[in-house]
């Protein structure tokens, strides 16, 4: 079985061939989707514990604290045993909700975010599915996320709960717009939705070097509206502990509170992966375009390790924002997104047409 | 029975099921959530045929906006313990009757139907190409569909507006 750091392609594809010989092909596929949902349930408890233990130490050091330091060195364990904490509680029984939705909607929030998770490349030939719409694939089974949202919001019969989900309903289908413009710039300079073909197109040079100010400008719109589309500060007025004492999880408990919790962490994740595969280059090097000499040494440093370097910055950036700006009010958070967001956003797309139509980028 | 067999039946299962369950719930929050499990296991026949574009349309625009806008809608007006009223034998059985000529009339034009195997193969996604039809008024252009539909969804918004201002008196 050849194992090479800097392309997956024929380790997968050489498991792919094992299994088919040894098994029918019904039960190799089975073997195979099993195979990799295990991989992405154990990768999801771990980027997802890791990320709340990364929230807490960044967030402490904004705030000129310490963080996390007693269970395991500077705390890292601290999560884990969070988690286990959290397994054990009891799951409170609410009288007077709907039970059955209830129950679903954690679900509903985080099977969207593992849906989207199987189609983002982590490195060359490590991906579970490269559809050709890759793109609007991601933003397709993101948008069911807030589904799970109301219905929890609602099914929990409590005016804040009730509160919180119509918050978060109007937030993300008002920045999802803002998303979905941003990522269509992109889309209008690669040609392209399959994100292989995206990052093989960004080894001349990352698209928001390629793209010009255009690029630029729908990366940072990206950045404010993913922000705002999973619920993170400053645009956390869904969740708002002090107004509404948690929003639409107020009376979760438990396991399925942390399904929420997860989710939450999960989708910045794979907003940050997104933003990392289509700006900057995914797992890419940094290349510059005639520079034979330092493409080279870049391309020494494995593709996994760029792709996570760049996908910690942008989480990272985003952590900042959060211990940053403080909560926006609910008109000024539609102003936003309508008044300035989304004609920057109309106007930028048509700058980027122009720049295409002309060849301006290189 | 090969694997594309077992995901149709399994897709078809959940689409007849939650077909019912939307129509026979009390429960209007329940009532539209059984919608959404309808248009999502529709999305995935979609995948099922490699037509992509159309699954993630479907995702995105049935299963992400308009289910979530109905909830929406739901979540404004609807208590917890409202249930709808069943309603009467003389108002159930024209339905009923209704369902069977309208479901009569589909099986027979389906049966009716000469089905040819697929041929070829399916091209990948063409981002230009969709754009290109979408602008293109000549044949196979879609520029009189999608004006028709900018127009319509103009005069929506306007109407909303209106409807939603603040009035001086």
């Amino acid at each position: 079985m050849a194992f090479n750091i800097y392309d997956f392609t024929t380790f997968t594809q050489s498991i792919d061939k094992a299994l088919y010989e040894w098994l029918p092909p019904f039960w190799a596929l089975v073997v195979e989707m099993t195979i990799i949902g295990l991989v992405f349930l154990i990768f999801y408890a771990v980027v997802g514990l890791f990320l709340v233990y990364a929230e807490r130490k960044v967030c402490a050091f904004m705030q000129n604290r310490v963080g996390p330091n007693r269970v395991g060195p500077y705390g890292v364990f601290q999560t884990i045993a969070d988690f286990i904490k959290l397994l054990m509680k009891e799951l409170v029984y609410i009288k007077n909700s709907d039970k059955l939705l209830f129950n679903i909607a954690p679900f509903i929030v985080i099977i969207a975010s593992f849906m989207a998770i199987a189609a983002i490349p982590f490195a060359k030939g490590l991906h579970a599915i490269d559809f050709d719409i890759g793109i609007m694939y991601v933003v397709a089974v993101t948008s069911l996320g807030v589904v799970g949202v109301l219905l929890a919001g609602w099914s929990s019969n409590n005016k804040y709960s009730l509160i919180g989900a119509m918050r978060s309903g109007a937030q993300i289908i008002s920045y999802e717009l803002s998303v979905g413009l941003s990522l269509l710039t992109i889309i209008v300079l690669a040609g392209t939705m399959q994100f292989s073909q995206i990052v093989e197109m960004q080894s001349t040079g990352w698209f928001i070097f390629k793209g010009h100010i255009p690029a630029f400008i729908a990366f940072v719109i990206f950045l404010i509206a993913s922000t705002a589309e999973t619920n993170r500060g400053p645009f956390d007025l869904a969740e708002a502990e002090s107004e509404l004492t948690a929003g639409f999880h107020t009376e979760y408990s438990g396991i399925k509170f942390a399904f929420f919790f997860l989710a939450e962490y999960m989708n910045m994740f794979i907003v940050a992966s997104i933003a990392a595969t289509v700006f900057l280059g995914g797992w890419m090097p940094f290349h510059i375009y005639g520079w034979e000499g330092f493409n080279h040494i870049m391309d020494f440093i494995p593709p996994f390790v760029w792709y996570a370097g760049k996908t910690a910055f942008i989480i990272w950036m985003m952590m900042w924002f959060k211990w940053t700006f403080p909560r926006l009010r609910i008109d000024q958070l539609l102003t936003l997104e309508w008044k300035y967001l989304l004609p920057i956003n109309l106007v930028n797309i048509l700058i980027m047409a122009l720049i295409v139509l002309m060849g301006w980028h290189f | 029975m090969t694997s594309n067999q077992f995901m149709f039946l399994l897709f078809s299962a959940v689409i007849v099921i939650f077909s019912i369950l939307t129509v026979t719930s009390r429960r209007i929050l329940r009532a539209a959530t059984f919608l959404l499990f309808v248009l999502v296991a529709t999305a995935g026949l979609y995948f099922l045929l490699k037509y992509n574009y159309l699954a993630a349309i479907q995702l995105a625009l049935y299963a992400g906006g308009i289910v979530v806008l109905i909830i929406f809608s739901i979540l404004l007006t609807s208590h917890i313990n409202e249930r709808l009223p069943t309603s009467g034998l003389m108002k159930k059985l024209p339905a009923a009757l209704i369902a069977i000529l309208g479901a009569a009339l589909c099986i027979s034009v389906i049966l009716q139907y000469n089905f040819i195997g697929a041929v070829g193969t399916t091209e990948p996604t063409n981002v230009k190409l969709i754009g290109e039809s979408l602008i293109n008024y000549g044949k196979y252009g879609y520029a009189l569909p999608f004006e028709v539909i900018s127009v319509l969804l103009l005069a929506a918004m306007i109407g909303a507006i209106i409807l939603a201002k603040k009035r001086k008196d």
